[in-house]
């Protein structure tokens, strides 16, 4: 199993290297440059050109990916084109409010999908499996950014219950329950579209299980439906679960991007597009990385899970 | 020995898309303790049907809607959920065809065998773990310390169906339900496997119904033996009785049509033409009406009883070419009963 | 047709670059030979390698290595389309006929199609052959516009094989044509195969694991054991006088259907088959073999013989 993991982490170095690359090239395809973004209209060109120079942007790419990486290889991620700050500050300083919101919205989704899913299986074409398809098809397909929108329209505007968006209120105490507020409606509407999407490989795999031998077995010798269910049949329908977290599992770095900048919620997702609008290479080059990481991070997880939950699956 | 499960006119019913299905209809029969009765009869035949019945196995859609089982005594068709699941592994056992399918592939052998044994016994975790080596050492699994803590997956088809074999049995049931035990293992192993089952049976005198199609199986295992054919019993009757003076046609049939190792060399087989009907759409009378070759007007019309044919040997058939001899039986009862009052 | 030294290999391969780490000895060194019109039957349990020599006969799998001839053409050698012309001498029935089945296309449809695929007849002949072949495997020539799914076990083995007849093949690979049926039936598709070849004069080898079946269909019975052939013989000398101690077991596990034979004595052998992936040394049935002596732990015993074919050291005394 070491041995696996050891290899597993050595296959990935070459993997990120090609995002690096892909990432790099393709962030450069896209029209104009940090310095065209947030130089005075009024410059001349020569002050244009004097600005690149001193940012390196005026060399070819492949010389400007090298020095990337260059820095890279002694931890050094450069800095932010347009704030001008060490892009590591900028991203620790994000990460926070985004695994905080990712993390709380991915334990309720699935503390609300796993019973949902489960109850729906054993109660096929009943009202509760009916009314728990219903819920999870319009998790799956309502848009973030509508029913972002919509609740902030709803509890924040109409019925001022809870902000609009950011993390705490400005100039505010900074305390628990301001944070507690601000979470509820971003929290809300990641953790509908999280638990829609989960609700289904719940409920068909649990389906798929149901109809197994060995729990007309497992009935058979006078158990409980509830340890039938619970012991018996989850266990055997976890793999299918665990490929649905594996692939969440990248969110808690990612971020929601959508979902981050209808609520302003100042966590990656938000930094991200940010940096997008100001063609700020170097952050969004930092940003990627850790994503890249976190994506191969959580497949490995995920396929040691398998072999956890399924003894049959066995690494060399 | 006194009579242990008492299976009378039970009628089994599933509801389906297309209506109401009757999957098993006035199927009785009854079983004294320590006796083994061989359900026989093709695909379709209800025989599957009749032990998850027995055990409230059926499928949520079905139910058993006629008809009475009983068990020492004790009613098991209305039985409450609660009630049965006391019965179920305890009092009556099952084990199924398929081996590689049937054992839970994520939890150990140990964590199988032992659930049971806690929940009927009342034993301790230790102490059911002990149990436990010693019922895989019984079933002959080698290396039963080691083998407690494995998976299903590492053994293989013979090995799991005595797995199987010994979770049936740890509780010391009355009864053991055995559906087509060997149909998916191969010849040698079946051989092993029976015997495996003779040797426990007369060492624990535990009834048996074994559901089979193989009558190779039923010569080896049976005391008696209920043929059946679209949903009912056909013929039943002991098993030296079935196999040397067969009646219902459709029995006649099966034993002709029947490769077999042991016959003469240019015997050609005789086919029963045709094909079971569906559930969806049963004759009104004889349900073997179409593929009989003895086949009579009335067998058209109406429905055949299974009565008994002759006194003692309680051979019932359900078919009217009979019906001369059951009347003399009828008849010679009926003078008994007059000369003894 | 011939086979010599047929081998089928499938390699386990591990490891990030897939290294080959030894072989599954699906079939192993076997050769046997059929005469026309005759019926071969090939037993054993499951893992013997009975269905992969029929499908390697047919190139439905490439051999490892070995020769297959037939016609005087190494089949197992030639190009793909020097197969795809001999396919209208070789042909096979499975076992599901339901599964071989295009559940989208009507019967008639489904039976035309090798004809027109090899441009041996126009439609309307093939519509004409088509109806006459249906009634010669007992059905309807009415069944033609129907779907696979509207019909029964049975009768869908009656149309494989009425599919396998439409080209008119010399030899047909029947791998364990009536293991899927129900037992009423079974009879019906058997006696069909008999009749069809008396009348089409086809060979046949037919693969199953239910030895009545066998000997109730073939001429000389091939008994396999983890990729080997251990006995070759006539099917009556098989069953009369079996000389390998696989064969002597083999026919005695199958219950007898006769009560009163129940107490007979009867070897039960203990055990498992070996894994074809690490067969046994010497002899591949020493691990269960109830006479086995050292030199079968060492040495593989040759298939010697020139009817009645065995491999053992010492083979029963009759």
């Amino acid at each position: 199993m070491a041995q696996y993991i050891i290899r597993r982490i050595l296959i990935a170095i070459p993997v990120i290297l090609g995002v690096t690359i892909l990432n790099f090239f393709i962030i450069n395809l896209a029209p104009g440059n940090p310095v065209d973004m947030y130089v005075n209209p009024s410059a001349t060109p020569q002050q244009i050109a004097m600005e690149k120079h001193a940012l390196g942007l005026d060399q070819p790419i492949i010389i400007q990916y090298f020095h990337w990486l260059g820095q890279l290889i002694q931890g050094n991620l450069g800095f932010s084109y347009s704030t001008r700050e060490p892009v590591t500050s900028l991203i620790t300083s994000h990460i926070g409010p985004t695994m905080l919101l990712m993390g709380i919205s991915l334990i309720i989704g699935y503390l609300i999908a796993i019973p949902l899913g489960i109850i729906s299986a054993r109660k096929q074409n009943s009202w509760v499996d009916y009314l728990t398809t219903g819920f999870s098809f319009f998790g799956v397909s309502v848009p973030h950014f509508f029913l972002g929108l919509g609740v902030i329209y709803l509890f924040a505007t109409k019925v001022l219950l809870f902000p609009t968006g950011g993390m705490n209120t400005l100039g505010g105490s900074g305390s628990f329950s301001d944070l507690f507020v601000h979470l509820i409606l971003p929290v809300a509407v990641l953790s509908t579209g999280i638990a829609g999407n989960m609700i289904r490989y719940v409920r068909s795999s649990m389906l798929d299980v149901l109809g197994k031998d060995y729990l007309r077995t497992a009935k058979a010798k006078g158990l409980r439906q509830f340890i039938i269910t619970n012991k018996h049949a989850l266990r055997n329908a976890l793999i299918p679960i665990i490929t649905v977290i594996g692939i969440d599992i990248p969110m808690l770095i990612g971020g929601a991007i959508v979902t981050e900048q209808v609520f302003q919620w100042p966590g990656l997702g938000l930094l991200t597009i940010q940096s997008i609008s100001s063609r700020d290479y170097s952050t969004l080059m930092g940003i990627n990385l850790i994503a890249a990481i976190a994506v191969l991070l959580a497949n490995l997880l995920t396929d040691i899970f398998y072999a956890v939950a399924d003894p049959r699956i066995r690494y060399e | 020995m006194g009579e242990l499960l008492k299976v009378d006119k039970i009628k089994t019913e599933f509801k389906t898309d297309k209506g109401m299905v009757t999957s098993v209809d006035e199927v009785s029969f009854d079983l004294k303790e320590g006796e083994t009765i061989c359900l026989v009869g093709e695909s379709g035949c209800g025989k599957s049907v009749t032990s998850l019945s027995i055990m409230h196995l059926l499928d949520k859609n079905g139910s058993v809607t006629h008809g009475s089982i009983l068990l020492n005594g004790k009613e098991l068709v209305n039985m409450s959920e609660a009630e049965m699941r006391k019965v179920r592994g305890n009092e009556i056992s099952m084990i199924f065809q398929e081996p590689m399918t049937s054992l839970n592939p994520v939890l150990t052998i140990g964590d199988q065998l032992t659930e049971g044994i806690r929940l009927h016994m009342g034993y301790s975790k230790k102490e059911a773990r002990d149990y436990a080596v010693e019922m895989l050492k019984k079933v002959g699994i080698p290396r039963a310390e080691g083998i407690v803590d494995d998976y299903p997956h590492r053994l293989s088809g013979g090995m799991r169906q005595r797995v199987m074999i010994a979770m049936a049995l740890s509780c010391k049931p009355k009864l053991l339900i055995a559906d087509e035990p060997t149909t998916a293992l191969d010849v040698t192993i079946q051989a092993q496997i029976l015997k495996l089952m003779k040797g426990l049976r007369s060492e624990s005198k535990t009834a048996i119904i074994l559901i089979t199609h193989d009558l190779g199986v039923v010569a080896e295992m049976a005391d008696k033996v209920a043929v059946m054919y679209a949903g009912q019993v056909v013929e039943e009757t002991d098993v030296f009785t079935l196999f040397d003076n067969p009646k219902h046609p459709y029995t006649l049939g099966l034993m002709k049509s029947i490769p077999h190792i042991t016959n003469p060399d240019d015997m050609r087989l005789e086919s029963i033409p045709g094909s079971v009907p569906s559930v969806y759409n049963m004759p009104k009378g004889c349900r073997f009406y179409d593929r009989c070759p003895f086949a009579m007007k009335r067998c058209l019309e109406e429905k055949p009883e299974l009565r008994p044919i002759e006194d003692k040997k309680s051979h019932s058939i359900r078919c009217f070419l009979y019906e001369k001899e059951e009347r003399e039986f009828e008849e010679k009862k009926q003078d008994e009963k007059e000369v003894l009052s | 047709m011939e086979v010599k030294n047929l081998k089928k290999y499938y390699p386990i391969k591990k490891g990030i670059i897939s290294k080959t780490v030894g072989y599954v000895k699906a079939v192993d060194d076997v050769s046997f030979s059929i005469y026309p019109g005759e019926t071969v039957g090939l037993v054993g349990e499951s893992g013997c390698g009975k269905s992969t020599t029929g499908r390697s006969l047919v190139r439905l799998e490439d051999p490892t290595s070995g020769q297959v001839i037939f016609e005087g053409k190494d089949l197992a050698s030639i190009s793909k389309k020097e197969m795809r012309e001999l396919r209208t001498d070789l042909q096979i029935i499975f076992q599901d006929p339901y599964s071989s089945l295009n559940p989208r296309k009507r019967i008639g449809d489904l039976l035309a199609e090798p004809l027109l695929a090899h441009k041996l007849a126009s439609k309307a002949e093939a519509a004409e052959k088509v109806n006459h072949i249906l009634e010669t495997v007992g059905l309807s020539k009415h069944y033609k516009n129907r779907y696979p799914h509207e019909f029964s076990g049975g009768q869908r083995q009656r149309i494989g094989i009425a599919r396998a007849l439409m080209l008119h093949p010399k030899l047909i690979i029947c791998d364990e044509p009536v293991s899927a049926l129900d037992v009423s039936i079974q009879a019906q598709v058997l006696n069909l195969l008999k009749d069809l070849q008396k009348e089409f004069n086809l060979t046949y080898i037919f693969i199953a694991h239910g030895l009545g079946a066998v000997k109730y269909i073939s001429d000389r019975i091939t008994v396999m054991y983890l990729g080997k052939i251990m006995e070759m013989a006539k099917t009556k000398e098989i069953f009369e006088h079996p000389m390998h101690p696989y064969t002597e077991i083999l026919l005695n596990a199958y219950p007898v259907p006769n009560p009163h034979m129940r107490d007979r004595e009867q070897i039960v052998v203990e055990g498992d088959v070996p894994s074809p992936a690490h067969p046994p040394k010497g002899c591949v049935f020493h691990t269960r073999c109830p006479f086995a002596k050292d030199i079968c732990r060492e040495k593989v015993p040759e298939l010697n013989g020139t009817d009645h074919l065995i491999a053992c050291h010492f083979p029963l005394s009759q």
